[in-house]
């Protein structure tokens, strides 16, 4: 390692050590100006009197903020629940945006500097460390060291890795309240791209984009000469920083609804609810246009676009969550279980999650045309089930924190619906396939190890089979790392693109049906 | 010959198969007997490893891509599902008079049928110092764990003999940073395969991954350490190299130590016929391991050392066993390799040198690292075989065109198809076409021009 990469990282983990460290800092102090600024009218009485003893006082850590907080709030509506006084009881959970409002610290105050220290500074050590990366070095993929590497094997560095990813995700989407430094410190840039204050869905977002951005330019490092490889890592960039993280704030900026426009469902599975289609009924064309193009999408766009060029259009080209998968999982795409038993399990829980995607639609679809009626208590069970398991759980915690415990595409292999509809266009109607060449192949394995969606390459390249799957994302990483030129990702005529009796060619003595 | 097919082997129901070796051969001649005869009783032994693993993947393992489990082409359940039974084992012998087969640490196993799918060892020439610790060769899973051990933290290394598995083992080497000498004894790498300027690509890709890479110098000597150890090399040209390994990889042969002094017909390999029928009823000899009588076509060898024809011996042995017997028949050759980040593809007959009756056309990138060659008749322009590097043909289109002799400028003309490349990369054929033009006088880079200049002189 260059002296420059070993500085790169050590600003690296540094960065990520101070990023870390924040969410500690400074102190909490709660006043009545706050909780009447922060909560909804309807609550603001009640919250008003029993948050009262807090007022003024100066809490230490966010630990006993929240806390003390919990206490006042959990006793209020303990006993409305022991009365079953279900109605007045409050359901929102008003624990960050008053720890956030509360917040008195040096983060607060000079929110560019701790942004500088942290975040920016573990982008810069990560490309310090990313740009000398083969350098002086021939074209060509190097998989070398990567079964020896702690961090991309399975090993302590990995799971430690995985540890800290699964727990900030956790922190995340159920204990925010315990980061709002970190939401602070973005908040001036929420301010100047929408005119609204940071939320923590703010700050995931940028650090989202960056890691894409940071690991896009390590994926033009490491796949330095393909084409393919480096088109499309520059799409997945592009799509996340415009579409997925720009153009939503530019949204709200305009007075819109926060929108990804290529965000498609049951993958964008809140689409049809309620407080969705509300907001995009009350904005004017443009709110017209975004649910006039969803449908599109649904309908039109994923079938058509899949037929022509497979469902790699978008899982390994457009899509946010592809996009992280390739670009920050792509270290980690070799652990992907390949064995049969895995996808049995895949075909079962991916198809499964889709039904349950549309089940949950229908019943909101239904629900919103009966007028709220029937219907609403099945539709907010199932919702808040959804968010919890799928939305939260399966898609963030277990999709991301486990990469480098599963691989990549852990969350579009067992859980996208998305994908699953994609995946049954793919295998039953379309032009794509991964082709074979001939009998070169010497079942040398490297492209099942590097296919992060667990599919066994080999065992269709050995026996001259063309590749036809459902889950395939065309990420084409098979083809790159073939040594002997076997796999070719292609859109070709429908007429022999399943070939289940394939023949091997070079041996004139017999015809071999494998 | 085999008109009658029961003269063939035995073909009782519930005849015992044993099949010695589990590498592509005898692997794949199990798997196709299996889809044929689902009752015999089959057998593979192997003492190197359980079960069946990519040999050319070996590389991989050290290299860090993957590990063992990785180049394993099935998973373990496939050989119970399948009825293949495995036993791993070192074969001491085979009583060819009892149809047993005997086991350094087992009881002998009887057979009816029996396959020899031995492979090959390592070639050794002899040189003084070869039998030091830190000289090896690399064929085995037994090789891959002693180079795993001889070359731990070590910081020079020389390779000697530059084949394919030499310059495999320097790109193992550099990739844990170690310092590699690769000692040639031809004037350029691989040279009595490759034509000079695909030979020539190579030796500067070598080089360019920082291999001091020395042509026309032969191995002297292997220098001990007073330890046992391997402490330098002795060239032919009188220079001492020092190294802590030295890699032998100066080919390999048919791997038949233990059947030399019995009744089994050997010569380099096992002695067969074309359908793999040795001199002992009911025994057979399939992949590295086999010498045919006759070479099975004229630009065939007496020995076959390659995966893809280990595979075709195993298809066809099988082929033969549960049916009415056929000759093995190869059709046209094809072979790949890649050297370093250079793939290589061949198909069909192109020789490092040929004579006035043919002509060649080659074309390479002005960067250096992607070139074509075709060879063909020099009065008919019949195609006879292309070499490819740096870029990927389509194994059909050639098969095709080389079985059906088409004419050289058609070939050309038809170059787009036979792409394999990924997508969004160079369409070099374009290029190809238009050099071929120039220097041939042709006009096959213009189809439609072509068309037109034809209606025109109608």
């Amino acid at each position: 390692m260059k002296n420059i990469q070993i500085i790169g990282l050590a600003i690296f983990v540094l960065g990520l050590a101070i990023f870390s460290i924040i969410p500690f800092l400074g102190s909490y102090q709660l006043e009545k100006e706050m909780v009447a600024d922060t909560v909804k009218e309807e609550h603001q009485e009640i919250l008003l009197d029993i948050l009262q003893p807090m007022y003024g006082k100066t809490y230490f850590s966010n630990f006993a903020f929240v806390s003390d907080y919990r206490n006042y709030f959990d006793q209020f509506n303990g006993e409305l629940k022991e009365k079953e006084a279900w109605d007045e009881v409050i359901w929102d959970d008003y624990a960050f945006a008053l720890t956030k409002a509360s917040t008195k610290s040096e983060v607060k105050n000079q929110p560019f500097l701790f942004l500088g220290i942290s975040i920016f500074a573990s982008v810069i050590g990560a490309l310090l460390y990313i740009f000398p990366l083969y350098r002086h070095q021939p074209e060509g993929i190097k998989n070398d060291g990567i079964y020896h590497s702690s961090m991309k094997s399975r090993g302590v560095l990995g799971i430690i890795t995985g540890t800290y990813l699964i727990l900030f995700y956790i922190i995340l989407y159920w204990f925010p309240e315990y980061m709002t430094n970190l939401v602070w410190m973005v908040d001036p840039i929420s301010m100047g791209l929408s005119g609204n204050p940071a939320t923590q869905w703010f700050l995931y977002g940028l650090m989202y984009t960056l890691a894409i951005l940071v690991m896009g330019i390590r994926m033009f490092r490491k796949y330095r000469g393909n084409k393919y490889q480096t088109l499309r890592t520059a799409s997945v960039m592009f799509f996340q920083i415009s579409f997925a993280f720009l153009i939503p704030e530019i949204m709200v900026l305009l007075n819109k609804p926060w929108h990804d426009f290529k965000n498609i469902w049951p993958l964008d599975y809140s689409f049809f609810y309620d407080y969705r289609m509300e907001g995009m009924l009350s904005s004017g064309a443009i709110g017209m246009f975004m649910l006039v193009w969803g449908i599109i999408l649904i309908v039109i766009g994923v079938p058509l676009l899949t037929y022509f060029y497979g469902k790699r259009w978008y899982c390994s080209w457009v899509c946010g969550c592809g996009g992280l998968a390739e670009t920050l999982g792509d270290p980690y795409r070799q652990l992907s279980d390949k064995s049969l038993k895995a996808w049995q399990v895949e075909r079962y829980m991916v198809h499964g999650v889709l039904v349950l995607a549309v089940v949950m639609t229908a019943v909101t679809i239904a629900n919103y045309f009966s007028g709220f009626g029937l219907l609403g208590n099945a539709t907010n069970q199932l919702h808040s089930f959804y968010g919890f398991a799928i939305g939260s759980a399966f898609a963030g915690v277990i999709g991301t924190g486990f990469y480098p415990l599963m691989g990549n595409r852990v969350w579009c292999r067992f859980g996208c619906p998305l994908a699953a509809y994609l995946g049954i266009v793919q295998r039953f109607k379309s032009r794509f396939r991964i082709t074979t060449n001939g009998g070169q192949c010497i079942s040398c394995g490297n492209c099942s190890t590097y296919c992060e969606m667990g599919i066994d390459v080999r065992w269709y390249a050995q026996r001259g089979q063309n590749i036809v799957r459902a889950s395939c994302v065309g990420c084409g990483v098979c083809a790159a790392v073939c040594p002997r030129g076997v796999l070719k990702l292609e859109n070709g005529p429908e007429k022999g693109r399943v070939n289940d009796l394939p023949i091997i060619i070079g041996n004139d003595s017999i015809t071999v049906k494998n | 010959m085999h008109s009658n097919s029961q003269d063939f082997c035995n073909r009782n129901p519930n005849r015992r198969i044993v099949i010695i070796g589990n590498g592509i051969a005898g692997v794949t001649c199990a798997r196709q007997i299996r889809k044929m005869d689902n009752s015999a009783r089959i057998t593979i032994i192997s003492g190197e490893t359980k079960h069946f693993f990519s040999r050319t993947a070996l590389m991989y393992i050290y290299m860090g891509h993957m590990k063992y489990e990785h180049t394993k082409p099935y998973e373990d359940f496939f050989w119970e599902k399948n009825r293949l039974e495995l036993k791993q084992t070192w074969v001491k012998k085979v009583d060819f008079e009892a149809k047993n087969v005997i086991f350094e640490d087992d009881e002998p196993l009887n057979y009816d049928i029996l396959v020899l799918a031995t492979g090959s060892k390592n070639n050794k020439y002899g040189w003084p110092g070869q039998e030091l610790a830190g000289v090896q060769g690399l064929y085995s899973k037994q090789d891959l764990d002693l180079m795993e051990t001889q070359t731990k933290g070590i910081k020079k290394a020389v390779i000697v003999g530059g084949g394919l598995i030499g310059i495999e083992m320097a790109e193992m080497l550099r990739s844990r940073n170690v310092e590699v000498t690769f000692l040639v004894r031809e004037n350029s790498f691989w040279d009595h395969v490759l034509p000079p300027e695909e030979s020539d690509m190579i030796n500067r890709h070598i080089r360019e991954h920082h291999i001091d890479l020395r042509l026309n110098t032969e191995l002297k000597e292997i220098l001990d350490d007073g330890q046992g150890r391997a402490k330098a090399v002795l060239t032919n040209h009188g220079e001492t190299i020092p190294c802590e390994f030295v890699g032998l990889t100066i080919g390999v042969s048919p791997n038949i130590d233990f059947l030399i002094d019995s009744t089994l017909a050997t010569k380099k390999g096992i002695l067969a016929d074309l359908y793999f029928k040795t001199n002992i009823p009911n025994v057979f000899a399939i992949g590295d391991c086999v010498e045919f009588h006759k070479a099975p076509a004229s630009d065939r060898k007496n020995i076959e050392q390659v995966w893809y024809t280990g595979r075709m011996h195993g298809e066809t042995l099988a082929h033969n066993l549960c049916n009415e017997p056929v000759k093995y028949q190869p059709g046209v050759w094809f072979n790949s390799a890649k050297f370093f980040d250079i793939e290589y593809q061949t198909y069909g007959w192109v020789p490092p040198l040929w004579d006035s009756d043919f002509n060649s056309f080659y074309w390479e990138h002005p960067e250096g690292k992607i070139g074509f060659r075709m060879l063909f008749e020099s009065q008919s322009k019949i195609i006879k075989g292309v070499n490819a590097f740096g870029l990927r043909l389509s194994h059909a289109f050639f098969d095709q065109v080389i079985k059906e002799r088409w004419n050289a400028d058609k070939v050309i003309q038809h170059l787009g198809k036979a792409n394999f490349n990924a997508e969004f990369y160079e369409k070099v054929h374009k290029d190809i076409s238009k050099r071929y033009d120039l220097e041939m006088g042709t006009n096959v880079s213009n189809p439609k021009r072509n068309f037109l200049k034809r209606i025109m002189n109608k």
